[in-house]
């Protein structure tokens, strides 16, 4: 064990993390949006698979991963707007409709694959020099762009009137809208940008840690991101913290697979890493750490009463 | 008028998605009707067309009856996917243990078993296992919800990657035969298995791999809608799914109720286990499932949570699944995940025009 913990490996193991930590961060700060302004957000998973499989396409097509990548915040705004459509007009259960958008992004990227590429699992491969750059070999532009976020986010959420009115629409839509707050226009915009933001995740899977993509590559990382999200109790730095956190555990499963041995010689499961972000999540949501308690709204679609 | 009411909103689903979907079919430059033609003409067609279609029905029967009794109550179960993984693992591992299977490791024979039943006492055990360990997975959000009202939805997420995290664990490290290259357990007993239909069916190929699971699948609709309307058990478990509020001033507990409701569902997806692991697989395999809980909640959906209703919505969803390799096969440009899309589509519509259904 002794020379496993040299400085070597904890900065392998640092970076690492960043890397898995990104998409996380990415689409946990977009369900944070949604969520606040108390629309549930299962969908993540399917935005963020939109937003991969668009970018994808796109920096293969033009070789440009700057286009790319905006192309796939716009596919992720555009499901998030169909998503919006069906569950503040037609107050659809959030849930199974955000379960559908994502079981939706599992075929739908393979049928249009398999129509152009003639390959339903995965895309074309993408040059090296055409993925979004690594700074020094190491952290990726979009790493850096999804830190940079949280502190924006933060003051966004606290600091601006969108965010106090956002809020209220998620805690006391009634009230607000007696404020003269549009709870209906806010929500909606409120899930696009998630789209948006989850998608910015998907897309740095696809086209900045790997080089196309793969069906159903986001391999449940819209759900993590949602569980980093209760854990961080709705709140922008925690969900930092969260992430990080989440990422470390996949980090460590990735790092130590065949590396770090028991004593008696076998390997270390990582089955029982991989298991410790599902676990911890539900022992804080039963309060065990602290309460976590979710907008007041939340998953309740708003009426106004005439 | 009430029985069309209730079919009318989801027919209208389906046929809505059948026409975004066709739209897709279009755009990527196939005929969408010969493409549905692939998709559904072949499912009823001969004995080996039928047996896999009610085949790939039964897991969907079960989970679509999990997914319901739950949504009587007022939960949305979404860890069926989970209880039928840990029951699979839990019915292989009754079936390796006391099945006498005997492995061959390197030309080495060695004996995993503790004991051989016979037959008429360990394919009841088996069965019992799967609906227990379906249970008792189903059963912890239950009383997570009922002891400190944490949201079943992302407990039976958590859960579901619990379920696969554990199972593959075991698998891999304990009842994988060394030198097996698939991630799969020992095989079951001989004992173990269940019969197969073709058995009883003349002109059903042997290959075919419907089993009295299917059998067993109709019987627990006929039980299901049992319990639900003509028990007081099924009438305590409604009424906290329509008004819990109401049915707790009327001396109905809701949380023994959520707990009671999630501890069925669990056991009825765990059932997903005997068709497939004591009447096809005969192992544990792992990845088994083709989204099977998933879907549930799509078929429980489309069923209007009522047992006659799952049961038409599976084989509806079989006849998709089953037709997918005719698509892949016989179009020029549509993939076989064009089925994946219209489920996708299906729920979505089924779950937006729910408010007008309900008036």
């Amino acid at each position: 064990m002794s020379e496993l913990f040299t400085p070597t490996f904890l900065l392998i193991l640092l970076f690492s993390t960043i890397r898995t930590a990104t998409p996380l961060i990415f689409a946990a700060l977009g369900g944070l949006f949604s969520e606040r302004a108390g629309v549930i957000n299962i969908a993540l998973e399917g935005l963020m698979l939109a937003g991969a499989f668009t970018a994808a396409v796109v920096t293969y097509e033009l070789q440009n991963p700057y286009i790319g990548f905006l192309c796939g915040l716009l596919a992720g705004a555009a499901l998030a707007l169909v998503y919006a459509v069906a569950v503040i007009k037609f107050e659809a259960d959030q849930v199974v409709t955000g379960f559908a958008v994502s079981l939706l992004m599992i075929g739908l990227p393979a049928v249009i694959s398999a129509a152009i590429y003639d390959s339903a699992g995965s895309t074309e491969q993408i040059a090296k020099e055409f993925l979004l750059p690594d700074i020094d070999n190491r952290l990726n532009i979009a790493s850096i762009l999804a830190f940079i976020l949280v502190p924006i986010v933060w003051y966004v959420i606290y600091k601006t009137p969108f965010g106090l009115r956002l809020r209220a629409a998620g805690e006391n839509p009634a009230a607000a809208d007696a404020a003269g707050v549009n709870v209906i226009r806010l929500r909606y915009l409120a899930v696009v940008l998630s789209g948006v933001l989850a998608a910015a995740g998907g897309a740095y899977l696809s086209i900045g840690q790997s080089s196309l993509f793969t069906k159903a590559m986001t391999a449940g990382r819209g759900y993590i991101a949602l569980a980093a999200l209760i854990l961080a109790k709705w709140r922008p730095v925690p969900v930092l913290f969260a992430c990080l956190f989440f990422g470390f555990t996949e980090a460590l499963a990735i790092q130590m697979q065949g590396v770090v041995k028991l004593p008696s010689g076998e390997d270390i499961p990582v089955q029982f890493i991989q298991m410790i972000p599902y676990v911890l999540t539900i022992i804080v949501l039963a309060g065990f750490i602290g309460l976590s308690r979710a907008p007041k709204a939340l998953g309740i679609p708003y009426k106004k009463e005439s | 008028m009430k029985i069309l009411r209730e079919v009318l909103w989801p027919l209208i689903a389906v046929i809505a998605a059948f026409v975004v979907g066709g739209i897709i079919v279009l755009l990527i430059g196939d005929n969408p009707f010969a493409t549905y033609y692939y998709m559904i003409g072949n499912s009823f067609s001969s004995l080996n067309d039928i047996g896999y279609t009610l085949f790939i029905a039964t897991p969907l029967i079960f989970t679509g009856l999990a997914v319901a009794v739950a949504f009587r109550c007022g939960l949305l179960n979404i860890g069926a996917e989970g209880q039928l993984y840990v029951a699979a693992f839990a019915t292989a591992w009754v079936g390796i243990k006391f099945g006498g299977t005997v492995v061959d490791i390197f030309g080495k024979q060695e004996d995993w078993s503790w004991t051989t039943l016979p037959p008429l006492v360990l394919d009841p055990f088996c069965m019992l296992t799967a609906v227990v360990a379906g249970a008792l997975w189903g059963a912890i959000p239950g009383l997570l919800k009922a002891k400190f009202g944490s949201h079943e939805v992302i407990n039976t997420i958590m859960l579901n990657f619990i379920a696969v995290a554990l199972v593959s664990y075991f698998t891999q490290y304990y009842y994988k035969i060394p030198g097996d290259p698939i991630m799969q357990t020992a095989e079951i007993g001989p004992g173990a298995h269940i019969p197969r239909i073709s058995q009883y069916i003349h002109g059903m190929p042997e290959f075919v791999p419907l089993s009295i699971a299917f059998l067993l699948a109709i019987l627990m609709c006929i039980l299901v809608y049992i319990f639900l309307w003509k028990t007081k058990w099924g009438y305590e478990l409604r009424a906290v799914g329509e008004n819990p509020s109401a049915a707790e001033y009327g001396g109905i507990s809701p949380k023994k109720q959520i707990v009671i409701a999630m501890t069925i569902s669990g056991g009825l997806a765990g059932m997903v286990a005997i068709g497939e692991v004591l009447g096809y697989r005969y192992r544990y395999y792992d990845g088994f499932s083709d989204g099977w809980g998933f879907l549930g909640i799509a078929v429980a959906l489309l069923g209007r949570n009522h047992p006659l209703g799952v049961f038409i919505a599976a084989v509806f969803f079989a006849v998709l699944k089953r037709g997918e390799i005719f698509v892949d096969i016989e179009t020029r440009f549509v993939s076989k995940d064009l089925v994946e899309v219209l489920q996708a589509i299906i729920i979505i519509f089924v779950a937006s025009l729910q408010k007008f259904s309900r008036k």
